[in-house]
């Protein structure tokens, strides 16, 4: 029952794992930097907008593009604004930056072998964590189950301590 | 925990080695935490003293990037990729508003003093009048700096912020890379033997 309980909300875990892995939206409110690019549609925009969250400034660390009002952000930016322009794709462009500066441009690394504990090693310790916690709460339902069998002074022992607490009462 | 391991007339008995094994494996399982922490502190230890800004270079070991701008020195004259050394040369991005330059200048000036390698220059994302200014004011270590006013060759050099300097052999290609200043320790520890090997396997 317990093992079922656990192998369940393990599955569901993991899923939620994956979807959000799949999924992270980096949020980033604070716009430092307002620039006056000017999109032939909606969706340029948007892919600009997207885009610019989602790479990292390689000099202001640990904020993105959008938020960062680095030099070098700035440039990068319009680099993204004109390739958008230009017509490439979101692949050819994600290329661009990797070719420049490699996987920490990428708020969303890349999977290959290098990025791979990034993205599984959470996981990896998670069914560790479960796995251990599992082999713990079996083991000690284990020992629970097990009738406990008193010599004569143990029995004898209890008998008394059950007779103070009555006359206790 | 421990198996009391029966002496046994053939020390290859295969129960014995069982018996062993076990006996091993239980006390190795007593020690996983100390080993776990030593492992962690290890790496934190090593952690201390990573220099989160130091990203690691994509383009060591490519062809620097085709360009076509003027230069600091040379007025209206356009260069482009052809005319860098053709021999083992430093490439240091600098600019007039960059205080890390200004302390590793006196190092490059001694280099370019003793002919060591060429240097050449990439003013990056400066202005031509503040550039001129600083050079006259500090003396230039450059054969010529590239006006890289924009910051584009800065990008297509994966720069981020002056000072980095890129060690380039005799065809152009990247083969080190310096982000942030260079003091005494930088330029003998990384800078010359990363010269030193590139000039070593030109001679070959």
């Amino acid at each position: 029952m317990v093992r079922r309980f656990f192998t369940q909300g393990l599955c569901v875990l993991a899923l939620f794992y994956i979807a959000v892995m799949a999924d992270i939206t980096v949020t980033n409110t604070a716009f430092a930097a307002v620039d006056t690019f000017e999109f032939a549609t909606p969706e340029q925009q948007q892919r600009f907008r997207r885009m610019s969250d989602e790479f990292r400034c390689p000099m202001c660390q640990n904020t993105n593009l959008t938020g960062s009002n680095g030099g070098v952000a700035e440039d990068l930016r319009r680099e993204i604004y004109l390739m958008i322009i230009d017509g490439k794709t979101d692949d050819e462009i994600e290329q661009f930056m990797f070719e420049r500066y490699g996987d920490f441009v990428f708020y969303r690394p890349r999977l290959t072998i290098e990025t791979i504990l990034l993205w599984f090693g959470p996981l990896l310790f998670f069914i560790l964590g479960a796995w251990i916690v599992l082999g713990i709460v079996r083991r000690a339902k284990a020992s629970s189950q097990e009738p406990v069998e008193l010599n004569e002074v143990e029995q004898e022992r209890l008998r008394n301590l059950l007779e103070t607490v009555k006359d206790r009462d | 925990m421990l198996q009391k391991v029966k002496p046994s007339p053939n020390p290859y008995d295969r129960f014995q080695l069982k018996f062993e094994l076990e006996a091993v494996m239980s006390r190795l399982k007593l020690f996983a935490p100390v080993i776990g922490f030593l492992v962690l502190a290890v790496m934190l230890w090593r952690g201390l003293y990573l220099d989160p800004r130091t990203l690691p270079s994509v383009l060591i070991d490519k062809p620097l990037p085709e360009f076509q701008l003027q230069t600091v020195e040379l007025g209206e004259q356009i260069i482009g990729k052809a005319d860098l050394p053709d021999e083992p040369f430093l490439l240091n991005v600098w600019g007039s508003y960059c205080l890390p330059c200004l302390q590793e200048n006196p190092i490059l000036m001694a280099a370019a003093e003793q002919d060591v390698v060429p240097i050449v220059g990439v003013n990056y994302k400066d202005k031509l009048n503040l550039a001129q200014l600083w050079l006259e004011d500090n003396g230039s270590p450059f054969e010529f700096s590239i006006l890289d006013e924009s910051g584009r060759l800065g990008i297509d050099l994966g720069v981020y912020g002056a000072p980095e300097t890129f060690v380039v052999d005799g065809d152009g290609v990247i083969r080190y890379k310096h982000i942030g200043v260079i003091d005494y320790e930088a330029w003998e520890t990384e800078i010359m033997p990363a010269i030193a090997a590139v000039k070593a396997e030109a001679g070959q």
